[in-house]
């Protein structure tokens, strides 16, 4: 606020002082200046009738000549006074109209605003830096789940998207670049209810800064960061970066788990996509040779992926720099026929058309296809722009760098555990995988799989908590009840309970809970509300148990007792 | 020599001094008391008072103060000078007195100022 003040004040010097001057030189020619009372004696205006008149004839009020009717002298002088205190108004007027439509004012006012609101956040709040295909997607679940954001974009347009896109809640947003530390500072980055800071910029460096001063402000806090070269994610994860998010590794180790185990690739793609691939994508065959066109970043992570899990794979590429950099290779762009040909398309299992131009990708996939109808697609989209022709490309996968990342950051904000759970599905099998899928099939059909994880203590599960203290056995299937009708089962199964450090992956449902545990549970979205009454509201949880429905009010609680009397 | 700087210092200079010469002489005559005198003396301070906007120093806000102390006391005793001629009837010796000791304070008002100012001026020695 002070600098507003201090700007209007500085810029209004100049208009004061001259209505200061205007006005003094008015008062004194009207005290000086002989005049005549009504019966036509000598008379001169003192100060008080000076300041009185001049003040209303400065706003062109007009009361007329009093006390009483001026001579020649004062007329004229009157005259010359009207057109001065008018313009000396205008002038004024007229700097502080256009102090207020300077951009940089408003700029100005905006930050005030946007540190304000910031500062009356009293929730723990999310600061996002960069609001992309990534950011809005990322914004927009979080304020689905009730999750409060903070939004910083360098590009006006994109703060103007979030304040037109309807969110739930109200999202505070600013139009700065994020890389500054004041701006950071402004943002709330300082505040204790700032649980975590996504880096998700455009651009690797403003990226690394913005990682490296919410590192050193509090070093706990946990921070995510996209990347999209090897240099910057060794140099984030040396400062602890807790989540480090390449969408071309990620992509790349995606589709080679697509490849290597479709069953396990599907569960994860369940867990992590909000539209998840049918089950009956899973029947593709998969096994064989891959051409990669285009050996950039996307294609040189991919063939090291390919390569870990054994897949033969012809690299076409036509940079001069990227020749004879792989065993298979042959020299093109890919988006002609005898290209591909040269390549082996006939005799090829799949094709990933992996440029940095999207009409290239498009073209090599059309192409590939009608050489051989049979041929699995993966296309790389680059801007969301396309994303319609994307859609209607009818590649088997399209690869989008902000949907990937999203879903990655969302997994880890919903609950560090789901991570944990798609590290421990690697030391079981497709089959295992194949009926945890059929299963998940059952509950939700084609609707979106959500999870979350709960953990048995006071702050989050008070109702279970007095039901374990009151020495009552608890089941795992408690969550599963529908609180409504207790022999109704929600749309919900655990995935995994975590205790003492130990992983049990899908308990089954007459599992005791124990203090302490933490549970993953997996099912519609709608559910968690409910479960929610479970957990937190004891009377609802005895229903949930006993089948009665009771209160703990002293009168009940006479009745209840007195039978036993 | 900066032409800011000069402006600056004639005004808060000449405020204090016209005040000065405002108030010397016997508290309760008025004939040692002229009126346009307090009328300029109001004015400059006025525009002290504006000139001194913006500056964002701590000395810049004990200035800024200063200068409104100043203009408290100065508008104060103008009005007081209207009341007594116009309504109260007549410039009587105890009104007088009370103008001039008000003015009085803005003259100490107007000193703590120009310390001030000499003291930016020793501290900055540009």
């Amino acid at each position: 606020m002070n600098n507003i003040i201090y700007l209007v004040l500085r810029r209004l010097r100049m208009p004061l002082i001259t209505l200061i001057v205007v006005y003094a030189v008015s008062v004194l020619g009207f005290v000086l200046i002989p005049g005549q009372d009504d019966a036509g004696d000598p008379w001169r205006m003192d100060f008080f009738h000076a300041v009185y008149f001049v003040s209303f004839m400065g706003s062109t009020i007009g009361f007329g000549e009093i006390p009483y009717p001026f001579t020649d002298g004062q007329r004229m002088w009157t005259l010359i006074m009207i057109y001065a205190t008018v313009i000396s108004w205008l002038y004024s007027i007229g700097s502080l109209l256009a102090l207020l439509q300077e951009p940089g004012f408003g700029r100005m006012l905006r930050r005030r605003s946007f540190t304000s609101e910031v500062f009356a956040i009293t929730e723990p709040f999310y600061l996002i830096c960069g609001y992309g295909v990534t950011g809005k997607i990322v914004v927009e679940k979080l304020a689905l789940r009730d999750i409060r954001t903070v939004v910083i974009d360098i590009h006006q347009e994109c703060i103007d998207d979030l304040q037109m896109c309807g969110l739930p809640m109200r999202v505070p947003g600013l139009c700065a670049d994020a890389s500054l530390p004041d701006i950071l500072d402004d943002a709330g980055i300082q505040r204790d209810n700032c649980i975590g800071v996504l880096a998700l910029t455009d651009d690797d460096n403003a990226n690394l800064s913005i990682s490296i001063a919410s590192k050193l402000l509090k070093p706990k806090r946990m921070v995510i960061s996209r990347t999209e070269s090897d240099v910057t994610t060794g140099n984030l994860l040396s400062f602890g970066t807790d989540v480090v998010i390449d969408p071309f590794v990620t992509y790349a180790r995606y589709l080679s788990m697509a490849i290597n185990a479709r069953y396990k690739h599907l569960v994860y793609d369940w867990l992590i996509n909000p539209t998840h691939r049918p089950l009956s994508s899973a029947s593709h065959k998969i096994e064989g040779r891959w051409i990669i066109c285009g050996f950039g970043r996307f294609g040189r992570q991919l063939y090291k992926a390919f390569r870990d899990c054994d897949v033969t794979v012809t690299i076409v590429d036509s940079d001069p720099i990227n020749v004879n950099k792989t065993l298979h290779q042959v020299w093109g762009v890919g988006t002609e026929a005898h290209t591909l040909k040269e390549a082996g398309v006939d005799g090829a299992v799949g094709i990933v058309a992996g440029t940095n131009n999207d009409a290239d990708n498009l073209s090599i996939i059309m192409t590939a296809r009608e050489l051989n109808p049979k041929l699995i697609t993966v296309v790389r989209q680059n801007l969301d722009a396309n994303s319609l022709i994307f859609s209607n490309s009818k590649a088997t996968f399209v690869m989008e760098s902000g949907e990937i990342i999203a879903n990655q950051i969302l997994g880890q904000i919903k609950t560090p555990l789901l991570a944990k759970f798609i590290q421990s599905m690697n030391a079981y099998n497709d089959i295992w995988a194949h009926e945890l899928l059929n299963r998940m099939s059952r509950v939700v059909g084609n609707q979106e799989v959500d999870s979350w994880a709960f953990t048995i203590n006071e702050d989050h599960t008070p109702a279970l908590m007095m039901a374990l203290n009151d020495r009552k056995t608890l089941k795992l299937n408690v969550f599963m009840k529908d609180p409504r009708e207790r022999k109704r089962m929600l749309g919900v199964f655990p995935l995994m309970l975590y205790r003492h450090g130990e992983v049990y992956m899908l308990p089954g449902e007459l599992d005791e809970l124990m203090v302490g545990d933490q549970i993953l549970l997996c099912g519609l979205t709608g559910a968690f509300s409910q479960i929610e009454w479970t957990i937190n509201n004891y009377n609802v949880l005895y229903y949930v148990l006993t089948g009665e429905d009771r209160s703990g009010t002293l009168l009940s609680r006479w009745f209840r007792d007195k039978p036993d009397q | 020599m900066n032409r800011e700087k000069v402006i600056f210092a004639f005004f808060i200079v000449l405020a204090l001094t016209i005040n000065f010469g405002f108030f010397t002489g016997d508290i309760d005559d008025p004939t040692h008391h002229n009126e346009f005198e307090l009328f300029a003396a109001l004015v400059v301070s006025l525009i002290c008072t504006v000139l001194k906007f913006g500056d964002r120093t701590h000395l810049g806000a004990l200035m800024l103060a200063t200068s409104l102390v100043a203009d408290l006391q100065l508008v104060i005793a103008a009005f007081l000078w209207g009341f007594a001629e116009q309504i109260s009837g007549g410039l009587t010796p105890h009104m007088m007195a009370s103008i001039v000791s008000l003015s009085g304070g803005a003259v100490l008002a107007n000193v703590v100022s120009v310390v001030l100012l000499v003291v930016e001026t020793v501290v900055v020695r540009r």
